[in-house]
């Protein structure tokens, strides 16, 4: 029986009743930001709110694939329905993308996992709206924990990870010190460190290093945000070792910061956050419009004196700022 | 939300080799030719089971599958796999790569391949047979 033709609502009906077929047709209206898109997302979001969220990130080839498997396949073991969403990037110049993550987890994920690969697909923005939109749907259909792997280069990659319930950085051995992790915004956003790869010479550096930073960022009070310093753990992906205790981490974050309504307001914000972006997608696209002179009249003429340098562009900008909320 | 190449939907495919042949040349060569292509690639690699590929078409929601093939084992494994996508109600056409003697060719399209790519295919070739394949199923009306 095919898929094609059916209303969403009810490919809705056949993702929640368990069909994976189903789930991965939703997952490609959202991601396509279909027409179909907002009664999927009218459906999922009174249904959702119940999964936990994990980000995964950390430096290309930093092992975040192997872990999660690792990981899923504990849970599965414990009896959980965990669903993977791993973010790679789309090539700039053709659009298309290898996506490779799968491939590291399904011999060792349990069949009930559901995994879920996803290119950047050029639009950055668009991202941002898709991971949140997909992550609504699988939580809606009973998957839980999700967990969200992204590579930790791009700000749009890392704030995603960072939206998560519960943020993992993975570091390795070898891979320049941690200065450089702190350039790309990843320190701050950890909830938990995993040094993967820790059968390798220099594991115990990259721990040492991590725990030294974090002893820095408490004189400097810069842990103020969550109140809580990360754990570190190690752990080889390869073998699984450290996986169950890197779980069990994951867990003493979410029992932490429900005890301490963070998990509420992580949760409010994720979803202000939404609509924020919405927005911002809405106005861009507006602006846009504005600027190749197809909605407003006089824009021209605008950015016509800001060439002939009789009007700087702050000027032009503040002149057509007034006029947004005629868009 | 347009992409590079092309304003029809993105094209998914997954890629992968059954069995235990361990050559993974040509199966990356094409990964590589189907990227450049504007298309995304759900890489699955070698010593795939049909249940695996199975399983990443359902959850990737797939337009089709290839399946690098460079043994002689390609009249029986072909033909399983289009079976157990037929079972598990998917509609997407299987793409064989690789060495297939002509000989073969005949009888194997009769078991629902859609398409054989030898070795000697260029680039466009095989970019231009996914595109079809893909397009002749989505063409083709809701089947009950
Ligand atoms: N020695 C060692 N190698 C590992 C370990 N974990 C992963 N690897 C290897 O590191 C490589 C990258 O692993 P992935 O899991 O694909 O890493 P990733 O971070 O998901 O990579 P991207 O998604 O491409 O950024 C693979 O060759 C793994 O086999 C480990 O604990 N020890
Ligand atoms: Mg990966």
């Amino acid at each position: 029986m095919s898929l094609r033709g059916l209303p969403p609502a009810d490919i809705f009906d056949k993702a929640l009743g368990g069909e994976r077929r189903a789930l991965g047709r939703l997952i490609t209206f959202v991601e396509r930001d279909a027409a179909e898109a907002e009664t999927v997302a009218e459906l999922a979001h009174e249904r959702a709110g119940n999964a936990h969220v994990i980000g995964i990130t950390g430096a290309p080839g930093s092992g975040k694939s192997t872990l999660t498997g690792q990981l899923v396949k504990l849970l599965g073991e414990a009896g959980k329905r965990a669903a993977v969403l791993a973010v790679d990037p789309s090539s700039p110049l053709t659009g298309g993308a290898i996506l490779g993550d799968r491939v590291r987890m399904e011999d060792v994920a349990s069949p009930d996992t559901f995994i879920r690969s996803m290119a950047t697909r050029g639009h950055q923005g668009g991202l941002s709206l898709a991971v949140p939109g997909v992550v609504r749907l699988l939580d809606a259909t009973g998957y839980d924990p999700i967990v969200i792997e992204t590579v930790g280069v791009g700000q749009v990659e890392v704030d995603i990870a960072g939206t998560a319930d519960t943020t993992v950085v993975v570091a390795t051995p070898g891979m320049g010190d941690s200065v450089q992790a702190n350039k790309a915004g990843l320190l701050e956003l950890a909830d938990l460190f995993v040094v993967n790869k820790a059968d390798r010479p220099g594991a115990k550096d990259v721990r040492r290093d991590l725990d030294l930073m974090l002893d820095l960022s408490h004189v400097s009070g810069q842990d103020q945000r969550t109140g809580m310093r990360p754990e570190i753990i190690m752990t080889t992906a390869l073998s699984g070792e450290g996986a169950p205790e890197m779980w069990d981490a994951i867990e003493r974050h979410r029992t932490a910061i429900t005890a301490n309504g963070q998990l509420e307001a992580r949760r409010v914000n994720r979803d202000i956050d939404e609509v924020r972006n919405r927005l911002m997608a809405d106005l861009e696209s507006r602006v846009d419009l504005m600027l190749a002179g197809q909605s407003l009249a006089g824009v021209a003429e605008v950015l016509d004196a800001v060439a002939a340098r009789s009007l700087s562009p702050t000027a032009a900008a503040t002149q057509l700022a007034a006029r947004i909320k005629d868009l | 939300m347009s992409d590079a190449s092309t304003s029809d939907p993105q094209i998914r495919v997954v890629l992968a080799k059954l069995g235990f042949d361990g050559h993974d040349r040509g199966i990356k060569i094409v990964a590589r030719i189907l990227r450049d292509a504007g298309m995304e690639v759900i890489f699955l690699g070698l010593r795939q089971s049909y249940k695996n590929v199975v399983n990443a078409v359902e959850q990737e929601d797939a337009d089709a599958v290839g399946l690098s093939m460079h043994n002689a084992s390609h009249m029986t494994l072909a033909p399983k796999m289009v079976d157990a996508l037929a079972e598990a109600g998917l509609e997407v056409p299987v793409i064989v790569g690789g060495i297939v003697p002509d000989e073969d060719i005949d009888p194997l399209m009769k078991t629902g391949v859609a398409a054989i790519l030898g070795p000697g295919a260029s680039a466009e070739e095989v970019a231009q047979t996914v595109r079809d394949a893909v397009a002749a199923v989505r063409g083709s009306s809701p089947q009950a």
